[in-house]
Order: structure tokens, then C-alpha cells, then sequence
């Protein structure tokens, strides 16, 4: 099949890749970006370790076609620290061992910062509801609830994230 | 799992959508949020040769208000039916099923219209837009065709649109007074496809009900609405009686297939629970209007 030219816009930065159509998102993330901080799992979108933003919206990187997101602003993992400071996510996933060998950590934190701009103030029932869309087979998931309810109680209350 | 290979069209507005789709045909296939055609194409379950992207037609999405009826654009995605306040004021049991679909983002990505056209019989949409009797308005090179759910949805993952047509929108009735929802389901993991699932709505004449549907989801090819079961019972008291002899009655109305891990008596007995539990709630809803 005849490959393709398209233009991504990875976390502010252009990058021209040349693929065929049906070239995962999250391959060409890894592979043509060199952006490998987004983990590839399970390839039907069930466990969540792929999970980008696009135009700010969480999305599974491998149930959409890199050629689907010419034109739309991705965000990876990579994004999420600014100038080598943790997000609070990050920081509070740190704290709390939140994570042990890290595989699911990028798919989880990408879908939280998402879900905690629009849902500031969640429930620890409505952050399990979200947490089910990711898989960790480590952590056991108390640590990650606890770390995302500690993360969006200190953004409540700086006002800097506000 | 990688896809076989396809050549991507991204049509600029939905004549040249339906243009592609006439010449391609069966070769074609359309794709909205692709949270279920995607995963049948990493699987290699689905090979389409052509694929038409509709994501960048936003006229394709929205929610208006037509009279008492709510129009919703084919390619409106699953968080905005459950987040939209005019579909949780006016459609309640769609607003509450669309928050159940798989995950989070899933949601952000998945379209009303791909899961009606993808027609899996456990999934939300297609079982409460037959429940509450939606219009499904169908584009293809002769016009517009308006589709009654129960006609859209033929078999497992088999509907009534034809390979040159486009689902556009999809017409729910809104809400009348004294009129409750509710959706039930029960999976074994959450955001799992349900085993079983119930889509209710009851209109009340005072305490007595007037009007009742009942749809059940995970049965059989198709969503099925209890329609004969539930006429039975108008003009009967809305009481808690009531709703245990019609709960009894629906599980003893289906007829479930055996499977090896989910037994018809399992079955069964979730339909009536299930039933039972929405039953309830959406006459404390109708209740709420007096």
C-alpha cells in the first residue's frame, strides 16, 4: 500500500512522517517521533497504556490511524513536566508509590489530566470509575487512587492550577 | 496486531462522503470514533480496502431540540450525550447509558451513530434507542430515509443501512410529564460489555401507570421491548407489587440463548433484577414531577 505523507503536531513540535494509512497512532508516536515515553499494551484499546490527549480530549493512541490525527494537536506523556518539574499528578504518583514498574503510568497520567481539568473536585468512586480504564497489574490500584485524589486536592488549593 | 492495509479518505463534506461511498461500496467502510471498528481491524476481523473518515464533518454532530423530539448528530460523542444538560434534562435514560459505555476515553471518541450502525447486540445506544422508539435519519444518493430503530437493527452487528449510506442523525422523543427513566446493566467487569441490561420508561396517571416500555439488552441478535407484557399493565398501581409481578413476568417472557459460561437460569434471574431495579427508580423519577 502506497504510503502517505502527513504532518503531526506532537506537543507543540511538527514532525512530517511518511506511512502508510494504516499505521497505528501510537506506532508512529514511538517509532517515526521517537516519543517512547507512550507504552504500547494491548492494541484494541482495552488496557489504557497508550492513552495520548488529542486536541485535549483522552484517546487511545492505538484505536486511532496516525493519518486521523493530521491536522489535530497531540499531546504525549512527554508533555506533562514542565522544565524538568513534575505535574502535580506526577509528583503525587511519586509520593504515594503510585506506580512500581511504570508501564501503565503513562496511559493513567494522561487520562487524569485530562479527567481533573474538567472534574476538579472528583470522588474516590468517580476516580475508580476512570481508573478502570487503565490496567496495572502491580500497584493493586489503592496508591493510584490515593495519588490522584491527593493531586486534585493540592490543585484545588493552588491557585496557580486553578 | 496491526491492520491489513487501506487507503484513508477524509472527505471534506458529506457529498463527497456519499460519492466515495457509492463508488467503493461494499470495499468501503465509514468510520466515526472507531472504538469498535478499529479493534476488528487491528484484529483483522474487519478488512475494509477503503476506509471514509467522518471525524472532521462537524456538521455530523450536535444535539437540537425539534418539537418534542431531540435531534442528535450522527458523529456526537459518547460523553457529550452523557455530559449535554438538554440530553440529561430531556432524554434522560440515553444520558445516563452513554456515561456506562466502556471507559473514559472511550467515550471521548465513540459516536451515537458508530454504535448503531456497529449494531453489537450488548451495547448501550441501540437498545435504548429502541426502547424509546427512535427515528434514525439515513443519507444516502437517492435523499434522506427516516428508520425506526427496531427496523435499523436486523441481526448481530447486521442493520438496515445500506453500503451507500450515511447515518446523519438519530430523532429521540423527549421526556413527557410524569415520565421516568431509568438504565440498568450488569457486567462482570466494569466497563465490560453488559451480560444483561434494561432500558425503562414509565409514564404515571396519578399512582397508576399509563404508558411502560421495557427494552432488554444482551438477550438475544437484537434489543428486545417487552411491549405486550408491559400494555398488560397499564392502569395498574405503580406499587412496589406491581413491580415485582412484572419483573417475574419479563424474565419468564425472554428467551435467552445458552452459553457456556452464563447459563439461561443466570440469565433469567439477572433480567428480573435488572428489571426490577429500573422499574423502581424510574417511577421514583415520574414521581418527582407531581
Amino acid at each position: 500500500m502506497e504510503k502517505k505523507a502527513i504532518c503531526l503536531s506532537v506537543n507543540g513540535a511538527r514532525y512530517d512522517v511518511t506511512c502508510e494509512p494504516r499505521k497505528l497512532l501510537s506506532d508512529a508516536i514511538r517509532e517515526d517521533c521517537r516519543l517512547t515515553g507512550t507504552h504500547v499494551g494491548c492494541e484494541h484499546g482495552v488496557c489504557g497504556a497508550c492513552t495520548v490527549l488529542i486536541d485535549g480530549r483522552p484517546t487511545r493512541a492505538c484505536l486511532t490511524y496516525a493519518v486521523q490525527a493530521e491536522g489535530a494537536q497531540v499531546t504525549t506523556i512527554e508533555a506533562v513536566a514542565k522544565d524538568g518539574l513534575l505535574s502535580p499528578l506526577q509528583q503525587a504518583l511519586h509520593e504515594c508509590h503510585g506506580l512500581q514498574c511504570g508501564f501503565c503510568t503513562p496511559g493513567i497520567v494522561m487520562t487524569f489530566e485530562a479527567y481533573l481539568r474538567d472534574n476538579p473536585r472528583p470522588t474516590e468512586a468517580q476516580v475508580r470509575d476512570v481508573l478502570s480504564g487503565n490496567m496495572c497489574r502491580c500497584t493493586g490500584y489503592q496508591n493510584i487512587v490515593r495519588a490522584v485524589l491527593l493531586a486534585a486536592q493540592r490543585m484545588c488549593e493552588d491557585v496557580s492550577y486553578v | 496486531m496491526k491492520p491489513a492495509a487501506f487507503s484513508y479518505h477524509r472527505p471534506k463534506s458529506l457529498t463527497e462522503a456519499l460519492t466515495l461511498l457509492a463508488q467503493y461500496k461494499l470495499d468501503a467502510k465509514v468510520i466515526a470514533g472507531g472504538q469498535s471498528l478499529v479493534p476488528m481491524m487491528n484484529m483483522r476481523f474487519a478488512q475494509p480496502a477503503h476506509l471514509i473518515d467522518l471525524n472532521v464533518l462537524p456538521q455530523l454532530a450536535g444535539v437540537r431540540r425539534s418539537g418534542d423530539m431531540l435531534e442528535i448528530g450522527a458523529m456526537t460523542r459518547h460523553h457529550e450525550l452523557a455530559a449535554n444538560p438538554d440530553v440529561r434534562a430531556l432524554c434522560p435514560l440515553l444520558a445516563c447509558a452513554a456515561a456506562t459505555i466502556g471507559h473514559y476515553a472511550i467515550r471521548q471518541r465513540g459516536t451515537l451513530g458508530g454504535s448503531l450502525a456497529h449494531a453489537d447486540p450488548a451495547a448501550q445506544l441501540p437498545l435504548v434507542a429502541t426502547a424509546l422508539d427512535a427515528r434514525i435519519e439515513v443519507l444516502g444518493p437517492d435523499g434522506i430515509r427516516e428508520i425506526t430503530a427496531a427496523e435499523f437493527l436486523v441481526s448481530v452487528m447486521t442493520t438496515a443501512l445500506e453500503p451507500e449510506e450515511i447515518i446523519q442523525l438519530v430523532r429521540f422523543p423527549c421526556r413527557r410529564p410524569f415520565e421516568g427513566h431509568a438504565f440498568e446493566l450488569f457486567s462482570r467487569r466494569h466497563g465490560d460489555f453488559a451480560i444483561a441490561s434494561c432500558a425503562v420508561s414509565v409514564v404515571l396517571a396519578a399512582d397508576t401507570f399509563a404508558h411502560i416500555r421495557i427494552g432488554l439488552g444482551g438477550i438475544g441478535d437484537v434489543p428486545l421491548v417487552l411491549d405486550d407484557l408491559a400494555a398488560s399493565y397499564a392502569g395498574r398501581q405503580a406499587d412496589m407489587s406491581a413491580v415485582a409481578e412484572l419483573s417475574a413476568h419479563a424474565a419468564e417472557a425472554i428467551e435467552p440463548q445458552e452459553h457456556r459460561e452464563i447459563s439461561i437460569a443466570y440469565r433469567r434471574d439477572l433480567v428480573k433484577t435488572l428489571t426490577q431495579r429500573a422499574l423502581t427508580r424510574a417511577i421514583r423519577c415520574a414521581l418527582q414531577d407531581s
